[in-house]
């Protein structure tokens, strides 16, 4: 199969700010990918090792989106989840649940506790970084909007 | 009045009569005189008195005692016999195998002695006709009984036969050895306490499983399913699993026969069971797995992908590769170990001697393909591990193959031992090489004889978990179809122990048995369930600090001895064993080190004891040992009582020793194994089924009965 090269990102269009992105998963292998490839999308990326360092991260640093693993040790990526959609301060947070549980049931609990979009391992990166654009973008004027709203 | 005083009555009355007769005739005519013949007959007769008033007299006497004579065998002829007759007669109309009368006395009460006679032959050749018919049908009852427990004995299933209350009517011995697995208690007991005659299945099953189940059948039933049967899975305290299929038993052939019972299959399926969880979990994990890697890597190389990437990058994207596949190797292997494993124990394998397999299998081939088969070169001593049936198949498939191809082939089947398998040959030799005829021999489906198998060689080569290959002899002559096959465990196949009878697994008497209380007192003694039991004790004095140091026992069920029931247990006393009683009951303390403690028996014996009436010789001593550590360990015997000391007493008021020998020697029953418990307790089982018959003629019919007449016996004033 030709390697499809995948065009020279420019500066990110949707938005004058850099968006921030956490990558938590609990194996290095793929977290390395991800962090290459989403620092060459020009996004700002933070990396969270397991579920407790994720959800800290993830009030820490406020980012606009999460790549979260759902199998990881001690607090799961469904726990974390359903932490961040309780918590009012960082509900807003996009959550990508990555997984190697391939089970329909699976799927069913992550978009219960929460999840944006339910990706199964193994994926295409260019396909997911496609859908994170997409998910910033619809994002964007919703947020510009609300924070226009927003009494100075 | 005595029969001797009638005789001799009868004997005097002829005379005294004769005697008042002539008395009177003379008073008559003495008064019918006037007052000169009056004086006149007297002085004529005056003198005479004196010289000839004897001859009169002795006239008198002698016809007085030839009446007399008379008057004796007239009453023996018509007194006497009649009633020896009326006897004779009555023993016979109680016993039908009495002596005949004896013709005697009248002729007419000698026609009535013959004719009495000839009734009771009759009515004795209707009786042994009776009892002939009687014996037949018993014995075709207990033909077809035993057929039945012989049947359920070789059953490799786990079989139980219940009443509609869930007592236990019969069981096999296979249902035994589940049970013995099910059990909690120590060794002991085996699983006793669960499974007997008359016990209830709910100690195992809960009663609301097997109610579910018989609703459902009976739902089925009603609506025209004649063969209903329920499955259900229940868990056993212990955590096993058992799988049960429940079906009606019918009081009749018909099918519309009132349900008066279940049987059920027992199947422990802990272990499929955890094998199949193991494999799903496998599964699961290995996919799981498997996905994490392959997206590690396919982002990897998607990294790849990019044109510009510096060195170090595409070495650490290369790495990453590396390391996945890596660790998917590894994990493979490891998954292949593990489910081999279980690939074995998921098609039943039965161990079989390997001669006996080799022998059926040449068998096998002669029948089908008409050569005869070497089978000299095999190991008597290896006992394989096989589905036989598929292997039988394969070797006959291949030699099939073999004849075709080569034609007049020499064959052979060799076994040998292969470091820790074993190696079983077809071999065979001929000028003719097999060739490119054999091809696809071992993934062919198998169309040996008339019955084609979907299986190939390979699959049964599989299932056993095992090998097979084509090894070309050295020398060029000939070569051999080579399968690599487990040898058995080791395992001992699970089988009864001999020399227990089959027929005590059953008591279909037990179908008749009531709901009523099983403790009450009007309970007829012959249908009470006991539990007979024997301690040995470190001492006699439990409030001292003796303990007991074992605890034997074993079960009677209507009126019959279960000696294959038994609970035998020794016990750790923690405390010193004294030597006095060492000699007596022979426990050293090694034969106690390490056994259950008290703590954990005496929940066990009361189970095997439950709802039973306790029988023991002397069973005041054991009962103080038991209650006094009811406290300790929270187990209460509350159930009655029945002593064979106390009704030795009862049935024997004129003896003064009731010891266990001296009864065991008056009612003939034979002691094995004095002193251990449960030798003991078998013979005061023994001596207290002959007391029951004993009982019973004194009138003492029911427990209530029992338990009055043992306390007013001699022996209950005594203290113990």
């Amino acid at each position: 199969m030709e390697p499809e090269l995948i065009p020279e990102p420019g500066p990110a269009p949707h938005s004058s700010r850099v968006a921030k992105v956490l990558i938590a998963d609990d194996e290095p292998n793929i977290v390395v990918s991800l962090e290459f490839m989403m620092k060459r999308e020009g996004f700002d990326v933070r990396v969270a090792r397991d579920g407790r360092e994720a959800l800290e991260a993830i009030r820490r640093e406020h980012p606009c989106l999460v790549l979260l693993d759902a199998t990881m040790p001690g607090m799961s990526g469904f726990d974390v989840c359903e932490a961040v959609r309780a918590d009012a301060d960082v509900c807003r947070t996009r959550i990508v649940m990555l997984t190697a549980k391939g089970r329909e049931t699976d799927m069913a609990r992550g978009v219960g506790a929460g999840a944006d979009a339910y990706v199964t391992k193994p994926f295409s990166t260019r396909e997911l970084v496609q859908k994170v654009k997409d998910m910033l973008a619809r994002d964007t004027p919703a947020r510009e909007a609300s924070a226009g709203d927003a009494p100075a | 009045m005595s029969p001797g005083r009638r005789l001799v009555l009868a004997v005097l009355t002829p005379g005294a009569i004769l005697g008042l007769w002539f008395v009177l005739g003379a008073g008559l005519l003495y008064a019918a005189l006037g007052e000169d013949e009056r004086a006149s007959v007297v002085a004529a007769l005056a003198p005479l008195v004196d010289s000839h008033g004897m001859l009169v007299v002795l006239w008198w006497f002698l016809a007085a005692a030839g009446l007399g004579l008379l008057a004796r065998r007239l009453h023996a002829a018509y007194v006497e016999a009649p009633a020896r007759l009326a006897d004779a007669t009555r023993v016979l109309a109680g016993d039908a195998a009495g002596p005949d009368v004896t013709p005697q006395g009248s002729p007419g009460t000698r026609v009535l002695a013959e004719a009495v006679n000839a009734l009771a032959g009759q009515r004795r050749a209707l009786e042994q006709d009776m009892a002939r018919l009687v014996a037949d049908a018993s014995r075709d009852v207990a033909v077809q009984r035993d057929q039945l427990a012989a049947l359920m004995a070789e059953l490799a299933q786990s079989v139980v036969v219940l009443n509609l209350e869930g007592r236990i009517l019969l069981y096999n011995a296979r249902a035994r050895g589940l049970f013995r697995r099910l059990s909690p208690a120590p060794g002991g007991a085996g699983g006793a306490e669960l499974i007997g005659l008359g016990r209830s299945i709910h100690a195992v099953i809960d009663r609301a499983l097997i109610d579910h189940a018989r609703e459902g059948i009976e739902a089925r039933i009603a609506r025209g399913d004649a063969r209903a049967s329920a499955r259900f899975v229940t868990t056993t305290p212990l955590g096993h699993l058992i799988q049960v299929s429940l079906a009606p038993v019918r009081a009749g052939a018909d099918q519309t026969a009132a349900i008066n019972g279940f049987v059920l299959l027992l199947d422990d399926i802990t272990e499929e069971y955890e094998a199949q969880s193991r494999q799903d979990r496998r599964w699961l994990d290995l996919s799981e797995a498997s996905r994490a890697s392959f997206a590690s890597m396919q982002a990897a190389l998607d990294m790849l992908d990019y044109p510009d990437l510096d060195p170090a990058d595409r070495e650490r994207f290369q790495a990453v590769v590396r390391d996945e596949v890596g660790a998917m190797s590894a994990r493979l292997t490891a998954l292949a170990a593990t489910a081999s494993q279980d690939m074995k124990t998921r098609w039943p394998l039965q161990d079989m001697l390997g001669a006996d397999l080799v022998a059926a299998a040449a068998q096998r081939i002669a029948a089908e393909t008409g050569r005869r088969v070497a089978t000299d070169a095999v190991d008597g001593d290896i006992w394989l591990s096989v589905d036989s049936f598929a292997l039988i198949k394969a070797l006959a498939f291949l030699a099939a193959r073999l004849v075709e191809a080569v034609g007049e082939p020499d064959l052979a089947l060799r076994l040998a031992p292969a470091g820790g398998r074993a190696h079983l040959d077809l071999a065979w030799s001929g000028t003719g090489a097999p060739g490119r005829r054999l091809t696809g021999w071992q993934t062919s489906p198998m169309q040996a004889g008339d019955a084609p198998s979907p299986l190939s060689v390979r699959d049964v080569v599989e299932r056993h978990g095992g090998e097979l290959w084509l090894e070309h002899a050295r020398d060029g002559a000939g070569a051999c179809f080579r399968f690599l096959l487990p040898v058995a465990a080791g395992v001992a196949p699970e089988v009864p122990a001999p020399g227990e009878s089959r027929p005590a697994y059953y008591d279909f008497d037990l179908f008749a048995a009531s709901a009523q209380s099983r403790e009450s007192d009007d309970q007829p003694l012959g249908e009470i369930a006991y539990t007979v039991f024997d301690t040995e004790t470190t001492g006699l004095d439990p409030a001292g600090g003796d303990e007991i140091l074992q605890i034997g026992a074993t079960r009677i069920v209507n009126g019959r001895l279960l000696a294959s029931e038994c609970f035998d247990q020794l016990v750790d006393p923690e405390r010193s064993i004294p030597e006095a009683g060492i000699a007596v009951h022979g426990i050293r303390p090694e034969m106690v080190r390490g056994k259950p403690r008290l703590a954990a028996v005496l929940p066990a014996f009361h189970a095997f004891a439950a709802e039973t009436v306790l029988v023991g010789h002397n069973v005041a001593f054991d009962l103080r040992f038991l209650t006094l550590k009811a406290d300790a360990t929270g187990v209460r015997f509350d159930q009655p009582v029945l002593d064979t000391l106390l009704l030795g007493g009862v049935v024997h008021p004129g003896e003064d020793n009731h010891s266990l020998e001296a009864m065991a020697a008056r009612l003939g029953v034979a002691v094995a194994g004095r002193h251990t418990a449960l030798g003991d307790a078998l013979a005061t089982a023994e001596i207290f089924l002959k007391l029951l018959p004993l009982l019973r003629q004194r009138g003492i019919l029911t427990l209530g009965q029992a338990r009055a007449a043992a306390q007013t016996s001699y022996y209950a004033r005594l203290r113990y």
